[in-house]
């Protein structure tokens, strides 16, 4: 059972991961200074006193680029699979491929016509 | 090193687990620890001299130790937690930014016998554990209950987003000319280094990985002038130091991605052999290598200045992402077009003669791949060829636009003549 | 095999525990933002057990999709319509009818599935290509694109994905 094996190390480095980080920063809590006052726990805008509330105008662009990353991502997906087949495969594969690429290229350049690819 | 086990006479499940912890922490270490020393100092000489300046030169013998007061400086700064901040988010954040990175080294393939886990899917793994660390800027960018540190988050979350495409469309050319995901499968099957094979994937995943790293000419988002400090504003000493090794270190294991998918990782004269000395040249190969990257990096970052976020964008959902699927395609055609002829090759070895013997020495696989690998050079120049042209035409009539605007007068401010009184 | 044994069972309790509490807290946390990060360790579970079922390309999958895109696309969703910063508090009077509601649903599916465990279950016919243990990623590419196998489904999910995002812009770019 070596796939077991395997992601056994990676079980016990995923821990490691996260505790690797942790000891500098605990460190640091034993070795750093202790002198908090009202002023230094202020949220930082440029030097001056925070104005208004704290929230943002999201414009929909960001959710509009994360959403064609979706739509790649999972594209991706299905690819990595037929790459990797790709080898022992016949001609018919590639064609396959094209025509699931080529839906997706029509996709992409609906977007970018309509404009959904421009940051403004 | 998951080989490097049953020394000890405890118990098997035992033995097993202390053997793959022990080799867990000198695989993460090794990614985290001593490169940050020696690294640290290469970056920071390289940029001195090419800004005409020496550089750390006190700390150490030439400054090789200046990370150590670095360090120590971090470690003893105060930890400012703003008011608001979610205190739980705000502390996971650094902590999962480093964790992210440290976790691809499990996969990195360092020789013929080192690798840590020699996963089947290794390809993807260090994808999907890369986007972790695009989560830990947004959290950070959420936890510090300030609205600069938010817009910046959210900019950079977009940024590193929309180059993953690129990056895991170009990653799929090695996987389909392997045929393995695996990335010490990878390395096996590169007989001829995939960069001579199909130069624009190499390009492709270098620039994303440019951008998914935060280095020059992608760094908005570790240097946001616009923003102060982006995402990372309100974070001080260690926490902060985190951030920064964070982004050091996947600069650096961007590189040796670069150099085990394109260059032939471990591959070369000798590092095939099973032996010790097999295993230190395959070793030395990669770290050589990574290192030539991260040279070019370096060489980049101190000469090309920083683009706008409009264009960067731009420059991924216009450029890269249909250059990568457009070499998807080809590259998917030529392989099925032209199929590697090992059999013949090898009748051909073994019927001895002048041909058999060359063949033999260079390696019969080298010399079954070469025509496609040829064949597919050669389709990579041409589509090169034809995207310069193509840029070439679109710098034409931007400049043409651009003129178009700057020579026709602006009624609000027309040019004035200045009477200049010289002398007196 | 005992010793290996244990160690798989360990860590599904683990898992399990992970993804279930999860999800458990995704739905009792008050403030939004965290029922988002909540969903991020239940599918981070969900990740693991893959892992343990022996299909790891669906584990790195899960990870990729899920927890690398999904949810930040959720989270983007949730500053999209609501105030950040403050602490956003969900209040559901109706939370009885949910709970009737999910256990039913949970009683059906458990049903379903010990029928198909035991194997007298006419639903799941075919084999599910992911879970035999000795396929591998290349079976699985080589099942998707065969004409006889998953061909349909696999350009199905590409007119699915375009319709989707061409949804999506349409709706966004209104009101732009």
């Amino acid at each position: 059972m070596l796939q077991v094996n395997e992601w056994l190390f990676i079980g016990i480095f995923f821990a490691i991961a996260w505790a690797l980080p942790a000891t500098p920063i605990l460190i640091a809590q034993i070795l750093q200074p202790k002198r908090a006052n009202r002023l230094k726990r202020e949220t930082y805008e440029c030097g001056i006193e925070t104005v208004g509330d704290a929230w943002v105008q999201f414009k929909v662009q960001y959710y509009l680029y994360a959403l064609i990353f979706v739509v790649f991502d999972i594209e991706t997906v299905f690819l990595f699979p037929w790459a990797v087949a790709y080898n022992q495969l016949g001609f018919y594969a590639f064609f396959e491929m094209l025509l699931f690429v080529a839906l997706l290229a029509v996709a992409l350049v609906y977007a970018w016509r309509k404009g959904a690819l421009e940051w403004t | 090193m998951a080989e490097f086990l049953t020394n000890q006479g405890i118990s098997a499940t035992l033995a097993t687990f202390i053997a793959t912890f022990l080799g867990v922490v000198a695989v993460a270490s090794f990614g985290l620890g001593w490169f940050s020393v020696l690294g640290l100092w290469l970056e920071r000489k390289f940029a001195a001299r090419v800004q005409d300046r020496m550089g750390p030169n006190r700390v150490g013998p030439a400054g090789l130790l200046q990370v150590v007061p670095d360090l120590i400086k971090m470690i003893t700064k105060e930890d400012i937690t703003p008011q608001g901040a979610d205190k739980v988010v705000y502390n996971i954040a650094p902590l999962m930014a480093v964790g992210a990175v440290i976790l691809i080294w499990a996969v990195m393939p360092f020789s013929k016998q080192l690798i840590g886990a020699d996963l089947n899917v290794g390809a993807i793994y260090f994808v999907s554990v890369a986007s972790l660390g695009t989560l830990a800027i947004l959290l950070a960018g959420w936890a510090s209950n300030n609205k600069y540190a938010l817009l910046g988050a959210l900019r950079a979350v977009a940024a590193l987003v929309s180059y993953e495409v690129p990056m895991i469309l170009s990653i799929l050319v090695p996987v389909m000319l392997a045929g393995t995901m695996s990335m010490q499968g990878l390395v096996e099957q590169q007989h001829i280094w995939y960069i001579f094979v199909v130069p624009i994937s190499a390009f492709i995943f270098f620039t994303s990985n440019l951008a998914e790293t935060g280095r020059s000419p992608f760094d908005l988002i570790e240097a946001e002038s616009e923003l102060v400090a982006g995402y990372n504003v309100e974070y001080t000493g260690m926490k902060f130091g985190m951030f920064q090794a964070a982004e050091f270190v996947h600069a650096f294991t961007a590189c040796a991605l670069m150099a085990v998918l394109f260059i032939g990782g471990w591959r070369g004269p000798g590092s095939d052999q099973a032996n010790l000395g097999g295993t230190i040249l395959g070793f030395a190969y990669f770290f050589g290598k990574t290192m030539v990257i991260y040279l070019i990096m370096m060489l980049i970052r101190n000469t090309v200045p920083r683009v706008r976020i409009d264009q960067m964008m731009a420059f991924n959902w216009k450029f890269l992402v249909p250059l990568s699927l457009i070499n998807l395609l080809m590259v998917a055609f030529i392989q099925k077009l032209i199929v590697p002829q090992y059999d013949s090759v090898l009748t051909t070895i073994s019927g001895g003669g002048v041909e058999g013997g060359l063949y033999d020495a260079i390696g019969a696989n080298f010399v079954a791949e070469l025509p496609r690998a040829v064949i597919l050079l050669a389709a990579n120049l041409l589509v090169l060829g034809v995207l310069g042209r193509v840029i070439q035409m679109f710098i034409q009539a931007e400049r043409r636009r651009v003129g178009e605007i700057a020579s026709t007068p602006n009624p609000l401010h027309p040019p004035q003549r200045i009477e200049v009184a010289v002398g007196d | 095999m005992q010793t290996i044994d244990w160690v798989q069972w360990l860590a599904f309790g683990i898992l399990t525990l992970i993804t279930v509490g999860g999800a458990l807290a995704v739905v009792i946390d008050r403030n939004i933002f965290h029922s988002a990060l909540w969903l991020l360790v239940s599918l981070f579970g969900v990740a693991g057990l893959f892992v343990l079922l022996n299909a790891p390309f669906l584990a790195a999958v899960q990870v990729l999709v899920y927890m690398g895109a999904i949810v930040i696309l959720i989270i983007f969703a949730v500053m999209l319509t609501r105030r950040l910063m403050g602490i956003t508090e969900s209040v559901n009077s109706q939370w009885w009818i949910g709970a009737l509601v999910s256990i039913v649903a949970f009683l059906v599916i458990a049903l379903v599935l010990a029928q198909a465990g035991s194997g007298s279950a006419p639903l799941l016919a075919r084999d599910p290509i992911a879970t035999l243990s000795n396929r591998t990623v290349a079976d699985f590419g080589a099942a998707l694109v065969d004409p006889a196998q998953y061909a349909l489904p696999f350009e199905l999910a590409s007119l699915l994905l375009t319709g989707a995002m061409i949804g999506a812009i349409v709706i966004a770019r209104e009101d732009a």
